[in-house]
């Protein structure tokens, strides 16, 4: 089970280390990370693997936005599915 | 990306976030047959038990799908078996009574509205249709979230004018009722042609005569994603507007399909339908009338609105078939004029009239719906819209509707604010001529012809 981690916001020092470390804190295993940045602007999508996780998903995805708010970022954490579901026929 | 590529993510979050992709309402359709008793007091305590029970869980589970999903799931509702089916030997007094037993599981349960206080009247009225018709102004003022229907016609049956001037009185007097709310009580009783029984969209719900004991119907939306879509193609032809459309709509009732897969799991209840209708909101970006702008009319209501709308319901089906394994409900475009902020603005410029609505309403569904018209609106005025709306259902074959305010001490040039997803609606003229005769004439309009077709 994976999950689409987006991440925006002003860009800083230490985001991707944050975020990160929210994600091993949870037992998400992070395993792509597409990232970059425009205008001083964030922007980054994380995959992660979250069959593991030691706390409910929905727990995760209010610490994941939670994280986000302390640093002035927006984060929202999404099961992969409703991708699958949108883009594939 | 190993799943979905950047761009396709990109687009789903941008959906959500700027253009009010959200899914509608999960709605569990639970039937009332085995809580029937000849003592109404036990019938109530059935039906309460019953709908605690089942529906206990709907909120949580619908929360929890839509934060697991990232999508918002704006509305967690219930439709029941037509009361007026379970109520027995129920006077209209004791329907209230049943009237206040759903709106108090409803509110037990945390869901916003409850559907099916209804009678399906189309080819004669029981003495229980009747009573419960009777009991519709009472027990609509006296509820929060209650919905009531009534269907009174199908292409199968013809019309059955009697209950049409029965809904039109009912109309009347909840809107005097609820005089001091704006009349708000109309907004929770539609009249329908051919309704369908498996519908998760108030307020005309309800849980049909053949459907199973529990299901769960989930209603997309999405007039925002089609309007943006449009508008980022540019300048095409209309086989490609068409094609943006499926395939937006396609992308839509999946999400609408991954949710009533999910929510039908985890309420152990099985899946019935995605219905794939086009439902906006007061919201600046949620709107139909926006969408049929976006094709390049200047306002909507100006010629060519129907000829858009066609082709906007045909091509929002055509993508959603695909994407869903069972599609039912209303499954159209709905423009309510209340409910649709570009909708407003063309009633409040002049630019869309009752008459070009109501041709509107031959091509998409769901009707004539939340139009607010003059409060002095007499009676058989009222009943004549309705006829003329329930006609076009009845000869086309299709399902159309009718939720008419005739706001108290309100007239053209006024408007009234319902507030939340009820949205404001301008009053609307109505022909100063009269219907008066025929309404009284009575009786029965005979089902049309299905050959001779011209």
């Amino acid at each position: 089970m994976k999950a689409v981690i987006s991440v925006t916001g002003k860009d800083g020092v230490g985001i991707v280390a944050k975020v990160s470390a929210k994600c091993a804190e949870c037992g998400a295993n992070i395993i792509d990370i597409s990232q970059t940045v425009l205008g001083g602007y964030f922007a980054m999508i994380m995959i992660a693997d979250v069959s593991a996780l030691n706390v409910q998903f929905g727990d995760f995805v209010d610490y994941m936005a939670a994280a986000g708010k302390e640093s002035g970022l927006q984060i929202n954490t999404m099961h992969e599915d409703i991708f699958n579901s949108m883009h594939k026929i | 990306m190993s799943i979905v590529t950047t761009t396709d993510i990109l687009e789903t979050i941008n959906m959500i976030q700027h253009e009010n992709l959200d899914v509608r309402t999960i709605t569990m359709g639970i039937s009332l047959y085995d809580c029937v008793s000849d003592d109404i007091g036990r019938l109530c305590d059935n039906i309460y038990d019953k709908i605690t029970k089942r529906a206990e869980n709907i909120v949580k589970v619908g929360d929890g799908i839509g934060k697991k999903y990232g999508i918002p799931i704006v509305n967690k509702r219930v439709s029941v078996t037509p009361v007026a089916l379970i109520g027995g030997k129920s006077s209209a007094d004791d329907y209230v009574k049943i009237a206040k037993t759903l709106d108090r599981a409803a509110k037990e349960i945390g869901i916003n509205f409850i559907g099916g206080y209804s009678a399906l009247v189309q080819k004669g009225m029981s003495r229980g249709g009747e009573e419960l018709i009777k009991s519709i102004p009472q027990a609509l003022t006296e509820t929060d979230f209650l919905c009531s229907s009534l269907n009174v016609a199908s292409t199968k049956a013809g019309i059955n004018m009697d209950a049409i001037y029965m809904a039109g009185k009912a109309i009347k007097e909840l809107a005097y009722l609820t005089k001091d709310r704006n009349s708000i009580g109309c907004a929770k009783f539609v009249v329908f042609a051919n309704a369908p029984e498996d519908n998760p969209f108030m307020a005309g719900a309800f849980h049909g005569i053949g459907e199973p004991e529990c299901v769960i119907n989930v209603g997309v939306s999405g007039p925002g994603v089609v309007a943006a879509a449009i508008k980022r193609a540019g300048n095409c032809d209309f086989g490609e507007l068409a094609n943006i459309i499926k395939k937006t709509a396609y992308k839509i009732t999946s999400v609408g399909q991954l949710v009533a897969t999910d929510a039908a799991a985890e309420l152990g209840v099985p899946f019935g339908i995605v219905d794939l209708s086009l439902a906006p909101t007061p919201a600046i970006g949620d709107s139909v009338a926006r969408i049929l702008e976006n094709m390049g009319l200047e306002r909507c209501g100006t010629h060519g609105t129907t000829a858009a709308l066609a082709m906007l319901n045909d091509a929002v089906k055509k993508g959603g078939v695909m994407a869903s394994s069972s599609v039912g409900g209303l499954s159209g475009a709905f423009i309510p004029v209340s409910e649709d902020e570009g909708m407003i603005e063309a009633v409040n410029v002049g630019a869309l009239h009752l008459n070009k609505l109501e041709a509107m309403t031959a091509v998409c569904s769901v009707g004539l719906d939340m139009i607010a018209i003059p409060g002095d609106t007499p009676v058989e005025t009222i009943c004549g819209i309705i006829a003329d709306e329930i006609a076009i259902g009845v000869v086309n074959t299709k399902t159309t509707a009718a939720r008419l305010i005739p706001a108290y001490g309100k007239k053209v040039g006024d408007s009234v604010d319902f507030g939340g997803l009820l949205g404001t609606a301008p009053i609307m003229e109505v022909s100063p001529y009269s219907s008066c005769e025929f309404i009284h004439r009575g009786g029965h309009i005979p089902a049309p012809m299905h050959s001779l077709k011209n």
